[in-house]
């Protein structure tokens, strides 16, 4: 009988303290590698750690473009692709590339651990 | 320059944030001013996100960005407050109980209380971080176009792909010797009517359309003279050119408060939580612009935050008077005020 809530409870304990651990490496070349919760974006654990490099004026709307990184080459097949909003907020963004992507709009999850993403220059 | 504007208090930045203390220094019959750097009314609401819905406002269940500010104007409306749009405050100078400010429209306004309600900071153009970029800065290179005629029988290279760059390689067409579009890829952020016109004009041969590359460098001598452009690849290519406009959107910096000697949290503004006053006597910070523990970005903060620093703005600008607390449901001295009686 109370197998079934049970496994549900145990599933939602799992899903809180699930992590992806994902490499944020500053234009300098300095890295930090961080245990990021699953459902947070990429920006959202820059933000948290404090991490120099993603400035995020916008608060994760996609409506700033200050928050741009390139993906590790190996990494962007498996992203989710970008969204139109996106594409478009990129046009603001400086020096971007085919991997440029908004941190924001990137979910953290089980599937990106291991993920790297380097910072521009300049969010500018 | 003009003549001093005296008023109760100085609201820097017409986001809903600087509209909502207009709202709450007006019931407790003190006037205000209010300053924005950009061109509208709504701040962030209505230049980033007008479209975007917002559900966390307070028995809102749904709102836009645009909607909210248009709400709030009309809750302020009774009022009559000044708006002073396209203006910054350029120089803040403390005459003991008194703040003088002046505008970069050489507006000077005294006031015992300014309200710094400015978001993230003002929204300034987006400028690539290349060292003869800034080197060249309207010394051929500009972010704006105060007077078209300047671009008369010039060669001009407009770097973009929304709306201003768009409508002004359109408008530039018809005066301008040449002109070339640089965007970065083939799809464009703007109305499509313009974005019609400017293919016609490239059909025409009176635009030439360079797209999937970007800004690389600059090159001249006491002007600029070259622009270095690259495709996604790194090839670069070089443009000449008599003028370079780059339409890159807004950004916002904190800018010249960094130099008003306030104690600052990283971009923000340190407040005291009782009545939002920054370490400068007069002058209090509110909306996601202010800091203090436990802090949230969250526009109903900003609307608290307003409410508690016009207390304290009141007692600044009527020493001699005593303020009583009144609800608007039933004071009839707040609802003349209102006009609803």
């Amino acid at each position: 009988m109370y197998l079934i809530p049970l496994s549900n409870a145990f599933l939602n304990i799992l899903k809180k303290i699930s992590m992806a651990k994902i490499k944020y490496i500053e234009f300098s070349g300095t890295e930090h590698e961080i245990d990021v919760s699953s459902g947070l974006t990429v920006m959202e654990g820059a933000i948290k750690n404090k991490i120099p490099g993603i400035d995020a004026d916008c608060g994760g709307a996609c409506a700033c473009a200050t928050c741009h990184v390139y993906v590790a080459k190996e990494w962007i097949e498996k992203l989710p692709p970008k969204e139109d909003s996106e594409e478009d907020m990129l046009d603001f963004a400086f020096d971007v590339k085919d991997n440029s992507r908004l941190s924001c709009q990137i979910t953290v999850s089980d599937e990106l651990d291991g993920l790297v993403v380097n910072m521009p220059e300049k969010q500018f | 320059m003009s003549e001093t504007i005296k008023t109760d208090c100085l609201i820097i930045g017409a986001g809903p944030v600087g509209l909502f203390a207009v709202f709450e220094l007006g019931i407790l019959g003190l006037d205000s001013h209010v300053v924005d750097n950009l061109d509208k009314i709504g701040g962030q609401c209505a230049e980033l996100y007008p479209d975007k819905p917002i559900y966390d406002i307070p028995a809102l269940p749904e709102c836009t960005g645009l909607s909210l500010i248009e709400n709030l104007q009309k809750q302020i409306k009774p009022f009559n407050t000044p708006f002073h749009l396209n203006e910054r405050i350029d120089e803040i100078i403390n005459t003991g109980d008194l703040w003088k400010l002046k505008t970069t429209g050489n507006k000077v306004f005294e006031t015992p209380n300014i309200f710094i309600a400015g978001g993230v900071g003002s929204f300034e153009p987006r400028k690539p971080p290349i060292e003869n970029v800034s080197k060249y800065e309207n010394k051929g290179i500009q972010y704006s176009i105060p007077d078209k005629n300047f671009y008369k029988d010039k060669k001009i290279i407009i770097f973009g792909g929304g709306d201003s760059a768009l409508d002004w390689t359109v408008e530039l067409s018809k005066i301008a010797s040449h002109v070339t579009l640089v965007h970065r890829r083939d799809e464009f952020k703007a109305a499509n009517h313009t974005v019609n016109l400017m293919k016609q004009l490239v059909k025409e041969g009176q635009v030439d359309l360079i797209t999937k590359n970007q800004i690389s460098d600059v090159k001249g001598s006491d002007r600029v003279e070259k622009a270095i452009i690259k495709d996604n690849e790194g090839n670069e290519k070089i443009i000449d050119c008599d003028e370079i406009l780059i339409f890159y959107g807004l950004k916002m910096e904190l800018g010249p408060i960094n130099d008003w000697s306030l104690n600052l949290n990283e971009k923000q503004i340190e407040v005291n939580t009782e009545n939002f006053e920054t370490n400068l006597s007069g002058v209090f910070a509110m909306g996601d612009i202010s800091y203090y523990p436990g802090k949230l970005k969250l526009i109903l903060s900003g609307f608290h935050e307003a409410a508690l620093a016009a207390q304290k703005a009141f007692i600044r600008a009527r020493p001699d008077e005593t303020l009583t607390f009144r609800y608007t449901t039933s004071s009839s001295d707040i609802q003349k005020k209102l006009g609803v009686k």
